[in-house]
């Protein structure tokens, strides 16, 4: 326990958040291990942002602490903790009459001295971290004319120049269509694959969050409802109880991921919804096959079809 | 394709820098030559090169310090005018805000009730006392709210605050003779007849304010992005905060104690440095400073020529002037928001 608490990128120890008069969690542990992307999923007011905030030092546990790389944040400086986790919030704000280049050189706010000019390493950042998110063909652009998905790029774009071994994401992909979401989902991975980051997102979307993550975590009731990997934790019991949602759950054709799809609340479909058997042999698959559970149509993890349970 | 529109950017950035230089020395050589007692450039410049050379020591004498006061009451109220409103993320916020004005004002107004008569750099001083003390209890007012991250506290003090203290300007103006006539040559902002004596600990302050407000200029750019991303980038709220107050109360409170109650540079000329050099505030505070102090001088130029003997306030050709052109910018350009 003590050893992975020091090896983790990031852990609530017996941590209390909240806000005023009102707790969210209290006594939470959770462990993100250096490297991975992690998801928060939960319905809305599971307190998703809250872990994410707390994780950002944007919000100072009451009890217990949260710890970065083995040190409590409340030990940690604000410049030092920005050198080591960079935070995407939900709704930052658009400045005026900024140039993507401009906006992104912000990033390196936390490495930067009063008396000590901006330097070449600085602007070898900033201009790999345009490249790294494809905005270079933008970069002289004003920000306020960028389209939401070029937007959503360029803050990418700053965080990156921010070079925090540490990533937090609250709900990147809000506002995106899909084509769009699928971009900035991809571009998380490209920098978790090219920089080792260890990244800590928000999604909404649970197919997606299946698809592009290592670990999901679902939040429920201020504690842990389900932790592990996407088949472990995405499981037609655990979607009831986290967001009273009646589905299935089915092997995404392409990925292989666990893939939800929602049910109609009519009494038709508790049964299925009940009988995985059942659902995963339905007609939810797109081709209508009959192989359907065969551990060859999940090509990336190699899984058997099956609807899992937390273990 | 790129680089070409980099350099197109460089273009725009160099011709606005360039043209900025031009505008600020025009300005200054109007200043130094017209006047209601006109002299030629060549005769501006000679005395310049020669003070003893100098028509009624006029140049030296009146048309230096006047320039140089507008040059800094103008940079300061432009200064100024950038970190207020990118502390409270509001384009329509005023450096004078936080009470400064109106403190200023008061303490001018006491002075007259209280001695009878102000002599200017009486007034100069006092003003600069009223000034500080009035910023001092907005933010103490707005601390018991415990959350100085947030500018809201601060704005709604700050208004309270004023409001008060214009009630009892308005009380002593009107229930007292001295107190109205020192109000009545006070509440013009104008670069005439001010006591010059007092410039010395005017000059000090707005230095020190001035230098705060480049010190913020890093924490301005991420406190623009929201105070989430600020904290996030390692800012610590309440010390950017601390800085930028102190830096938009210093340079006000020399400004106004220097040539009175002066609005619209604070407001506009942001706007207008945020057009030219866009929205990096390291490039926007010395730009937005000197377009404040290319407006006043400029305007008070204006003055000086249409009222002839009797010159028109500076305060007046601004309120005038100042609210055309801006009306003609905003028309022309899509001004650019926070």
């Amino acid at each position: 326990m003590t050893h992975s608490v020091l090896t983790a990128a990031l852990a609530a120890e017996a941590a209390t958040l909240g806000y005023d008069d009102h707790v969210v969690f209290s006594g939470l542990d959770l462990h993100i291990e250096p490297g991975t992307v992690t998801t928060l999923i939960g319905a809305n007011g599971c307190g998703k942002s809250t872990l994410l905030k707390a994780f950002g030092r944007l919000l100072t546990p009451s009890a217990g602490s949260i710890r970065l790389e083995g040190t409590p944040l409340r030990r940690l400086s604000a410049r030092a903790v920005a050198r080591r986790l960079a935070i995407l919030p939900q709704k930052p704000l658009t400045p005026g009459a900024t140039t993507v280049r401009d906006l992104v050189m912000r990033g390196r706010h936390p490495h930067q001295r009063l008396l000590r000019p901006w330097t070449a390493e600085d602007a070898a950042k900033v201009e790999a971290a345009i490249d790294a998110t494809g905005m270079t063909e933008l970069a002289d652009r004003d920000v306020g004319s960028l389209s939401g998905g070029q937007l959503q790029r360029a803050w990418i774009a700053l965080v990156l120049a921010q070079d925090a071994p540490t990533i937090l994401l609250d709900e990147p992909t809000t506002f995106l269509d899909l084509s769009h979401q699928l971009e900035v989902l991809r571009l998380v991975r490209t920098i978790n694959a090219r920089h080792g980051s260890t990244i800590v997102m928000v999604l909404h979307d649970l197919s997606l969050a299946a698809r592009y993550s290592d670990r999901l975590v679902v939040l429920h009731q201020g504690r842990v409802l389900a932790d592990g990997e996407p088949w472990q934790v995405i499981t037609p019991e655990v979607l009831a109880t986290a967001f009273g949602l009646d589905a299935l759950v089915i092997a995404d054709p392409a990925s292989g991921r666990p893939l939800v799809v929602p049910l109609e609340p009519t009494g038709a479909h508790e049964g299925a919804a009940r009988a995985p058997a059942a659902a995963v042999g339905g007609p939810a698959r797109p081709d209508g096959a009959s192989d359907a559970g065969r551990p060859g149509t999940e090509p990336s993890r190699g899984l058997p079809l099956r609807v899992g349970y937390p273990s | 394709m790129a680089s070409s529109a980099l350099t197109a950017v460089r273009v725009v950035r160099v011709n606005a820098t360039l043209s900025l230089g031009v505008a600020l020395l025009v300005v200054i050589l109007a200043s130094l030559a017209l006047g209601s007692n006109p002299i030629s450039p060549a005769q501006v410049v000679q005395a310049l090169v020669d003070p003893t050379n100098d028509p009624d020591g006029v140049v030296w004498g009146s048309r230096v310090p006047r320039t140089l006061l507008g040059l800094l009451v103008g940079f300061c109220l432009g200064v100024a005018g950038v970190v207020m409103q990118g502390q409270t993320g509001n384009p329509l916020a005023d450096p004078g805000l936080f009470g400064v004005s109106s403190g200023a004002s008061l303490a001018v107004v006491l002075g007259a009730f209280v001695l009878g008569h102000n002599s200017m750099s009486a007034a100069l001083f006092l003003a600069m006392i009223g000034a500080l003390v009035a910023s001092v209890g907005v933010f103490a007012i707005a601390t018991l709210s415990r959350d100085l991250a947030n500018p809201v506290p601060l704005a709604i003090a700050g208004t309270a605050v004023s409001a008060l203290l214009n009630a009892v300007i308005s009380f002593l103006v009107l229930t007292n003779q001295s107190s109205l006539e020192a109000y009545r040559v006070w509440v013009v902002g104008s670069l005439s007849g001010r006591g010059l004596d007092g410039l010395p600990p005017a000059l000090l302050v707005a230095a020190v304010g001035l230098a705060l407000a480049l010190v913020n200029a890093r924490s301005l750019n991420s406190l623009t992005l929201g105070t989430e991303l600020a904290q996030g980038l390692g800012e610590t709220l309440w010390r950017a905060r601390l800085v930028g107050l102190a830096a938009i109360t210093l340079t006000t409170a020399s400004a106004v104690a220097l040539a009175g109650p002066i609005g619209f540079i604070g407001l506009t000329a942001p706007h207008i440095a945020r057009a030219i050099v866009g929205g990096n505030h390291f490039r926007l505070l010395p730009a937005s400073g000197l377009i404040g102090a290319i407006t006043l001088l400029g305007c008070d130029v204006v003055g000086r020529v249409i009222g002839g003997q009797a010159e028109v306030p500076v305060g007046v050709v601004l309120a005038v002037l100042g609210g055309v052109a801006f009306v003609a910018i905003v028309r022309r350009t899509k001004l650019a928001a926070l």
